[in-house]
């Protein structure tokens, strides 16, 4: 627990340089789709399949479906990787990815960086797909050179050289195109209970009334029961108890710099209470390093050790029965957080804004 | 593994769509360690509330789940599936799964079955009009038959010929072992491994 380099598997694994491209990576734990940043071939399997892979270091599949998801032109200001996953997920729904592995292209992805590419990829597995991928190019390489298990000297050349070869043909097809215009995009908040129930932030609750499709029409009546949601309330007016900033989604230095940002100065409102996780000690270490834990406690936000903490309330960091949550975690299930819990999926900047108003908020609202 | 070759029982109709992992086994089950007993914490939340479908008695005994679309949504957790077969489920029917859980489960031989929406209505229809029929899932005719309907349903040949002989997947794949150390030689020397690497070597930590 107190080992240096001890973390979440999906936030460490790629900072050791373990995860590279090209390669096939297996983990029991679905967001193992997380490493498909990096164009690797990456995906969650179950306890017997990681029996398989320790066993014969091979694992039987069938060849998936191919889906682009093409994000063309440039994610507006204040909109991050979080937002654009979210929406992508609320698009296509929870099963829109179900059967494919995912590859995300376009001008707003190859904007990403490494950490935004894993939040994307991260969430593959929230659309259905079991993986995601991203080509990868020089700001890839650029993460992965000098890195513990990342190549060195004439190594790295030869590395690269091959990685160079990885990108998808450009007369390539796919099983199915998905594009998404980057300009119309902005926080994005989930208001349900599978992380395809979501909305712009500047929207409100919706009306089950307006779902044509009966089953559909249930799903949405039971999830605002569960959440405790009126239609029609604006989501900027939903109020909430506690922020947690952490998670493999959302726990790298580049999501605890936006959620600091967001703080300094400013005081977390009365009443909620914030956790700060990092995803892995060497995150922690590299944010004290840059006196992010003092912007955070400073706030009002409590600073903890690495780990899942509340993404999936496994251990005490839990909602309590009718406590609501914007977290920037990964799933919105009924009691994930906790028995009873209600959770809105957001951005860390989203949950950092959040926190100073104990209302949905964006940084911009501020 | 238990081979499955055909199985008849009696339906529990749940209508909900998206049910996760997390709602199948909730994670305080996650910390035990044997692969059996999970049938008590089977959507435990659920089951708190005495008006839920599995806690009707007229469904007490039932051995085959007709669920919503997209089940076995979320974590990988194969507890899912031991939950379901310790309950005594032997096979779930629903519109579409989620990838990782339909691999657990056919990995342990709890039939995931695939039928067309309407088709799922229908059979649930008739399970909430008459919770006595009984439900054929026949995987040699890779069809599904309840009273007045028959669905055929798609499997591949050799997750099926693996099934009705109850084959253990390692051991299948130990038969190719000399592939795998030929592919395993073609492996690049810069690939990485987990072995420890000594502190100060890297740039970056």
């Amino acid at each position: 627990m107190n080992d240096p380099g001890q973390g979440i598997v999906h936030v460490v694994g790629p900072q050791l340089g373990l995860t590279q491209p090209g390669m096939t990576i297996v983990c029991g734990d679905s967001h193992t789709s997380t490493h498909g940043a990096f164009g690797a071939l990456a995906f969650g399997i179950g306890t017997s399949q990681v029996e398989h892979v320790l066993a014969t270091q091979t694992l039987p599949q069938r060849p998936p479906k191919t889906m682009a998801v093409t994000v063309d032109g440039a994610l507006p200001a204040g909109v991050t990787a979080k937002d654009l996953i979210l929406a992508i997920i609320a698009r296509i729904g929870t099963g829109g990815g179900q059967g494919h592995v995912i590859e995300y292209r376009g001008e707003a992805v190859r904007a990403l960086s490494m950490e935004g590419r894993m939040t994307v990829c991260n969430m593959s597995i929230e659309a259905g797909a079991r993986a995601g991928m991203i080509a990868p190019d020089e700001v890839t390489f650029a993460h992965l050179r000098g890195r513990p298990h990342a190549p060195a000297g004439a190594a790295w050349d030869e590395a690269v050289a091959y990685w160079r070869t990885l990108a998808t043909d450009d007369d390539a097809t796919f099983d199915r195109e998905v594009v998404i215009d980057a300009a119309e995009l902005s926080p994005f908040v989930t208001w349900g209970t599978n992380p395809g129930q979501g909305a712009p932030l500047a929207a409100r609750v919706p009306d089950p009334a307006d779902y044509a499709d009966p089953a559909l029409r249930a799903s949405v009546e039971r999830a605002l029961a569960y959440m405790a949601l009126t239609p029609g309330t604006p989501l900027r007016d939903v109020a909430v108890d506690t922020v947690f900033i952490g998670s493999c989604t959302n726990g790298r230095i580049e999501d605890l710099r936006a959620a600091a940002e967001v703080l300094r100065g400013r005081r977390v409102a009365d009443g909620v209470r914030v956790l700060v996780v990092p995803g892995s000690m060497v995150v922690k270490a590299d944010a004290e390093a840059e006196g992010l834990d003092e912007v955070f406690r400073a706030a009002g936000a409590q600073w903890r050790s690495a780990g899942c903490s509340m993404c999936l309330g496994m251990n005490p960091d839990t909602l309590r029965p009718g406590e609501r949550s914007a977290s920037t975690s990964n799933r919105n299930f009924e009691g994930r957080q906790g028995p009873g819990g209600r959770t809105h999926l957001v951005s860390p900047a989203v949950a950092a804004a959040t926190a100073v108003t104990g209302r949905l908020t964006a940084p911009a609202d501020l | 593994m238990e081979a499955f070759t055909t199985h008849t029982g009696r339906a529990v109709p749940l209508r909900r769509s998206d049910v996760d992992t997390d709602q199948i086994i909730p994670s305080e089950w996650l910390k035990r360690i044997e692969r059996t007993g999970f049938g008590a914490g089977l959507f435990s939340e659920w089951r708190a509330d005495p008006a839920f479908v599995l806690n009707n008695p007229v469904h007490a005994g039932a051995t085959i789940l007709l669920a919503g679309p997209d089940f076995g949504t979320g974590s990988s957790r194969e507890h899912a599936v031991w939950a379901l077969q310790d309950y005594g489920f032997k096979a779930v029917i629903s519109a579409r799964f989620a990838d990782i859980f339909r691999g657990n489960a056919l990995g342990n031989g709890l039939l995931a079955v695939a039928l067309p929406a309407a088709t799922v209505e229908a059979l649930t229809s008739q399970v909430e009009a008459d919770p006595t029929i009984e439900i054929t899932v026949d995987l040699g005719a890779r069809e599904v038959r309840a009273p007045g309907l028959v669905a055929a349903f798609d499997i591949d040949d050799f997750t099926r010929w693996r099934l009705l002989e109850g084959l253990d997947d390692v051991g299948l794949t130990l038969r190719h072992q000399d592939a795998v150390t030929a592919f395993e030689a073609t492996r690049p020397g810069w690939l990485p491994t987990t072995v420890p690497v000594p502190a100060g070597v890297s740039e970056k930590h």
